[in-house]
């Protein structure tokens, strides 16, 4: 025991550490999580094990968080990071600074978890779904200002409808915290429309937002997997076209969008109508309203025509002969009344006739009676006739002329002799 | 999102023309259909010409206020 050394507990233990920390600096490990928890300070502790063996593992929180999955108990996963010594306890760990599942990629699998969740919360459910004008004047578009997305949605634009406005919120689409640009920029394109509205600028507000990038791998694209992203195309009040990558690329983002687009110049294909269709939907309802009021217009002249074709149209003459014919009936019975009429007058004149007769002075002379008359006149007293004026004396058959030779008035004597 | 307004008058004035099309108007109702349909078709025709075609970057400059630039292609 002479020449033995003797070790303190803290230096074996520190040299434990140093030949373990040599011999096991970057390794990979493979097994089954179990006991995973994290602490409030967000590491996180868990064994790995096999059928015989387990190994204790410790997760910070720095590594941890470039985690995209979930790490859950049972799980069988390979792990990246140094063997260790916890000196306190004397305990050999695994301070592991990857997790990838087995089988498949991280993000592979950090996709599915997040794509399961979000549809149990109905995140996905088509009632979500906002319907997208068919007309836009306004777009908004969330991507890089310098990737192909922006040029290939512009080169659409021009082509299609040119006359549309476009806003531009410029992201980093792919990197550490591009998750949560994308995500703020499709909450200010909202915001946006709301500044319009408050400050009155007649802008037209924005009716949809394309949010996507070109393609790339799965590690480029994957900001379009983000929660964060998720949350803020489903929290838009804006319909929101979600056009990543390549055709064959389904990201979270598409799921979550009101319409997924299979590229950023099909969303564009798929959102702006063709200014010719339009102007063509125009001419043709123009066009529309011409031969409907043209038919309409016909419709009447058949009614009238119709009408023109009944008897008192057709032949007007009918019914004048008609009406004629009544005419003359009633004109024959106030001519028929008439003529009754004149012989009744006619009756009662002659009885008239009758009775002037027996009054005239000429039916008194027939009687023996005689008029004398001077200058024409009748004579009606005595003292208007004077010695030697010239009479006339009127009697029935004739006059007798005669000259006065003498006046008397019976009672008063001659007046004259 | 509500339609634009391009969207609505386009939508009446197709209605407008099925409505006339089904001729059960009055010729007098159908001289306002027709109308109103015509100055449907000439408001759309002005509203498409009327749409500016801005490209623009936009930048939140805080809570309230938005600036607008135009868009350069690089």
């Amino acid at each position: 025991m002479k020449d033995a050394m003797i070790y303190t507990v803290t230096q074996l233990t520190r040299d434990l550490r140093d030949l373990l920390e040599e011999a096991f600096a970057k390794i990979w490990v493979e097994g089954e999580i179990s006991n995973y928890t994290v602490s409030s300070a967000g590491h996180a502790y868990f064994s790995l094990k096999d059928k015989e063996s387990l190994l204790n593992c410790v997760l910070f929180k720095g590594s941890g968080s470039k985690i995209k999955f979930t790490v859950k108990d049972g799980m069988q996963v390979v792990c990246a990071g140094r063997i260790s010594v916890y000196d306190k306890r004397g305990q050999y760990q695994l301070y592991a600074s990857e997790i990838e599942p087995k089988g498949k990629g991280a993000l592979q699998l950090a996709f599915e978890q997040l794509k399961d969740k979000l549809s149990k919360e109905g995140i996905f459910d088509e009632k979500h779904k906002k319907a997208i004008p068919r007309v836009p004047l306004h777009v908004g578009i969330v991507t890089s200002p310098t990737g192909a997305a922006i040029k290939d949605i512009l080169k659409v634009a021009k082509r299609r409808f040119e006359n549309v406005d476009i806003s531009i919120r410029p992201v980093r689409v792919q990197g550490e915290g591009s998750a949560s640009e994308i995500a703020e920029a499709i909450k200010e394109l909202n915001d946006y429309n709301g500044y319009i509205e408050r400050t009155s600028s007649g802008e037209h507000p924005i009716d949809v937002i394309i949010v996507g990038r070109g393609g790339g791998s799965l590690e480029d694209l994957w900001s379009f997997n983000e929660e964060e992203v998720a949350r803020a195309i489903y929290n838009s009040n804006i319909p929101v076209v979600s056009a990543v990558g390549h055709e064959i690329d389904y990201t979270i983002s598409d799921f979550t969008a009101d319409m997924r687009a299979p590229t950023p110049s099909a969303a564009a294909e798929l959102i702006l109508p063709r200014k010719e269709d339009l102007i063509a939907r125009i001419t043709q309802s123009r066009r529309g309203l011409y031969s409907a009021m043209k038919a309409t217009v016909e419709n009447l002249r058949t009614t009238v025509e119709g009408l023109g074709e009944s008897y008192v149209l057709r032949n007007p003459v009918n019914v004048l002969l008609r009406m004629k014919q009544e005419i003359d009936e009633k004109v024959r019975g106030i001519n028929t009344f008439i003529s009754h009429f004149l012989d009744i007058k006619r009756k009662d004149l002659n009885g008239l006739a009758g009775k002037l007769h027996m009054l005239s002075p000429l039916a008194v002379l027939e009687r023996g009676y005689s008029i004398t008359l001077s200058g024409g006149s009748a004579i009606k007293d005595i003292r208007s006739v004077r010695k030697g004026d010239s009479i006339e004396t009127r009697m029935h058959g004739g006059y007798i002329s005669s000259t006065v030779i003498g006046v008397s008035t019976p009672g008063r004597g001659k007046e004259e002799a | 999102m509500k339609d634009t307004n391009f969207e609505k008058d386009l939508q009446k004035l197709e209605k407008i023309v099925a409505e006339l099309e089904d001729g059960e108007f009055s010729l007098d109702s159908s001289m306002k259909k027709y109308e109103e349909g015509i100055k449907l078709a000439r408001a759309c025709r002005e509203q498409l010409e009327k749409a500016q075609k801005k490209i623009e970057i936009l930048i939140k400059k805080d809570e309230n206020l938005f600036e607008k630039r135009p868009f350069e292609e690089t």
